[in-house]
């Protein structure tokens, strides 16, 4: 393995949920490939499956769902296939998760000292002492004060800001080489969201850690994320260097999520919008799923198009647009 | 979509007014603290020598604010600075603990019940969580429905025929009406909670993080919603969000507050190029925006303060960069620094 191989590698990810309504394709055939130090930005709106996505990665889809083909490979191991045994040695160890709310994580009755040398000990033969001072250290790099106190403290004493740090604290304590983090800032306000971006983004700097950062804001990973990856209705249509998809966009889905921002707008004039909602998963329509809301639409969308481009930049579409989006 | 005149009811004022005309809601010093009350436990505790005491939070603290016929004012501001308080407060959900509420220029509590009912019934709310705040037992031609009925709006013959017309101004199908609120998208949901605040015919909306829940390319549509229904039936606003950039977008005038007081208040072009409060400066270079310069981002440290125990003199200073003594010490009042535009911040009169 060279240092230019990718860390996570995912090919074809396919998860469905087999539904008393029928088999619900969250993911149908998700690639991707996440270097060292790198940051993707996985974006799409509810129901495009990057939640889903993030979860397969690290296998926690239970049934009625279940991964039913491709690969997510891990410095070259399989993980779709890995037994559950090696799952939990590697979940929080060499690949972690950030959920977005982290009182649904954190565990309410336990102090944070207990839950975060329970995390060490888990995975490392150290002492209690030894494990401390790593929660401890852990507590410090994400900008937490008085890391000796919170350390006693527990989940409700913090604020929902604090409540993200220590997920995080949490999740680089055995400093991983992937991080999936699932809107971890969708919930707080704007000054703290920019206090946590800050440490996420020197954490990835400094310890070559990768990171998935999936969101529907388009705007927070425009500033953090290296790549991005467009999702819509369990594929991504459009991914590439965070530049080129934000400034050269060429699938008009992508197009129509950079139209209805509102600070790319003219204040006061009506927003470009997308018409219609997302499609229901049960039911995808034939070919291109985006094909009902599209203007662009025509017969040849009734194919599911292929990924055109190179690899800077590529697109799933038969009629990619030029130029910038509104 | 079509221009669907309301059948019954008021005349559409002008678009646009000039800011000067008379104000349509005027908020005089504003007050709205919340006290607790000490349980049996505690009264017992307390009178065997505990040191338990009530405390007050001061959700809302003395804002005033005058809010013209057809205006757009966006409310801005963190969890926890009173923007929701407020806006309960001027919908008429919420009483104040102290200050008035004037609607066209006569307070709302000196009203007699009657005339007071038809000025509350001219101020309507649009809540954040549609599915938190549609009864989910009723269909959604009673949740429209019912309140222009139970006020004599229109008559039992007619409330189909009008049900029908709102949700076409909405922009939903009115075959949906025999529905229930789980059958809709979020999006739809959005659209009858705006469509049964219209229901009433009123002058005033006051939006609560109305498209916050929303995905990108839905709260788009709703936006545009709000605009369109401005312009046709000549509403006036108070749009309260923690987003700036929805707030830049739609609002003619922007309030920026902080652990319950107003900081600043500009119209939004002035304030979004050139912001005055230190708060408001941080707070908009801090909004993500659609960029691909790599930024870093450079945050200001700590975090709002508990309202329990603001800080002393200007609540900010703790986390503002250019604090002075004084700012420890003495709170600065709100000030004109230009036509239009107020702030409070020591450092203006510096200056």
């Amino acid at each position: 393995m060279t240092q230019h191989d990718p860390v996570l590698e995912v090919e074809d990810l396919r998860t469905h949920f087999f539904t008393r309504a029928g088999i619900a394709k969250a993911v149908d055939g998700v690639s991707f490939a996440l270097h060292r130090g790198e940051i993707l930005g996985l974006v799409g709106e509810s129901g495009s499956g990057k939640s889903v996505t993030g979860m397969s990665i690290l296998g926690l889809i239970d049934p009625p769902g279940r991964i039913v083909g491709g690969t997510v490979r891990y410095r070259g191991e399989n993980l779709a296939t890995a037994s559950e045994r090696r799952l939990r040695q590697l979940r929080g160890d060499r690949i972690a998760m950030i959920f977005q709310d982290p009182m649904m994580t954190l565990n309410p009755v336990l102090s944070v000292e207990t839950q975060m040398v329970e995390t060490v000990l888990a995975h490392e033969k150290v002492s209690r002492q030894q494990a401390r001072e790593r929660a401890r250290e852990a507590l410090v790099r994400v900008g937490i004060p008085s890391p000796d106190e919170r350390l006693a403290a527990y989940p409700h004493q913090f604020s929902g800001g604090m409540r993200q740090r220590v997920a995080i604290a949490i999740a680089l304590l055995h400093r991983p080489d992937v991080i999936i983090a699932d809107e971890p800032t969708t919930a707080l306000d704007v000054t703290i969201q920019a206090q946590i971006l800050f440490e996420v983004q020197k954490l990835c700097r400094e310890t070559g850690t990768a990171l998935v950062w999936i969101t529907h804001d388009l705007a927070v990973v425009s500033g953090l994320a290296d790549r991005i990856a467009v999702m819509y209705a369990g594929r991504i249509v459009e991914t590439g260097a965070t530049e080129e998809v934000i400034n050269r966009a060429r699938h008009p889905y992508t197009h129509g999520l950079l139209g209805s921002v509102p600070s790319r707008n003219q204040r006061g004039q009506p927003l470009a919008q997308i018409p219609g909602m997302t499609p229901s998963l049960l039911s995808l329509p034939e070919g291109c799923s985006f094909r009902p809301r599209c203007r662009h639409a025509s017969d040849a969308c009734l194919v599911l198009p292929s990924l055109s481009g190179g690899d800077d930049h590529g697109w799933r579409c038969f009629h990619p647009q030029e130029g910038v989006a509104a | 979509m079509t221009a669907i005149t309301l059948p019954v009811g008021s005349a559409p004022s002008p678009v646009r007014q000039p800011a000067s005309s008379a104000p349509m809601i005027e908020l005089d010093r504003l007050t709205k603290r919340f006290s607790t009350r000490l349980d049996f436990a505690e009264r017992l505790a307390k009178r065997l020598g505990a040191n338990v005491q009530e405390y007050d939070v001061h959700a809302v603290d003395d804002v005033s604010l005058a809010i013209a016929p057809g205006e757009v004012v966006g409310l801005v501001g963190e969890s926890g600075c009173g923007k929701t308080t407020l806006g309960r407060m001027v919908a008429g959900i919420t009483p104040p603990s102290s200050g008035r509420l004037l609607y066209r220029g006569r307070p709302i509590g000196e009203l007699s019940s009657e005339e007071a009912r038809k000025a509350k019934l001219k101020i309507q709310m649009v809540f954040q969580d549609p599915m938190a705040s549609l009864n989910p037992r009723l269909r959604v031609s009673e949740i429209i429905g019912e309140a222009p009925r139970v006020h004599g709006l229109v008559s039992r013959g007619e409330k189909a025929e009008y049900v029908a017309t709102i949700m076409r101004k909405v922009g939903l199908d009115p075959a949906y009406a025999a529905r229930f609120p789980h059958q809709f998208s979020g999006g739809q949901r959005q659209r009858i909670g705006i469509a049964r605040a219209l229901a009433v015919q009123p002058e005033f909306l006051v939006c609560d993080e109305s498209v916050a829940a929303l995905d990108v390319s839905i709260q788009a549509q709703i936006i545009n919603l709000f605009m369109e229904l401005r312009r046709d039936l000549g509403l006036t606003y108070l749009f309260i969000s923690h987003d700036l950039g929805v707030v830049e977008h739609i609002a003619d005038r922007t309030v920026i507050m902080y652990l319950g007081r107003v900081v600043e208040s500009a119209p939004s072009d002035e304030l979004f190029a050139q912001p005055n409060h230190p708060y408001s400066r941080a707070l908009l270079d801090e909004a993500p925006r659609v960029d691909t310069r790599k930024r870093t981002f450079a945050p200001i440290k700590g975090e709002i303060p508990s309202p329990l125990n603001p800080p002393s003199g200007c609540a900010f200073h703790p986390r503002c960069p250019h604090a002075l003594a004084r700012c420890k010490e003495e709170r600065p009042v709100l000030r004109e620094i230009a036509p239009g535009r107020i702030s409070a911040c020591h450092l203006n009169d510096i200056a």
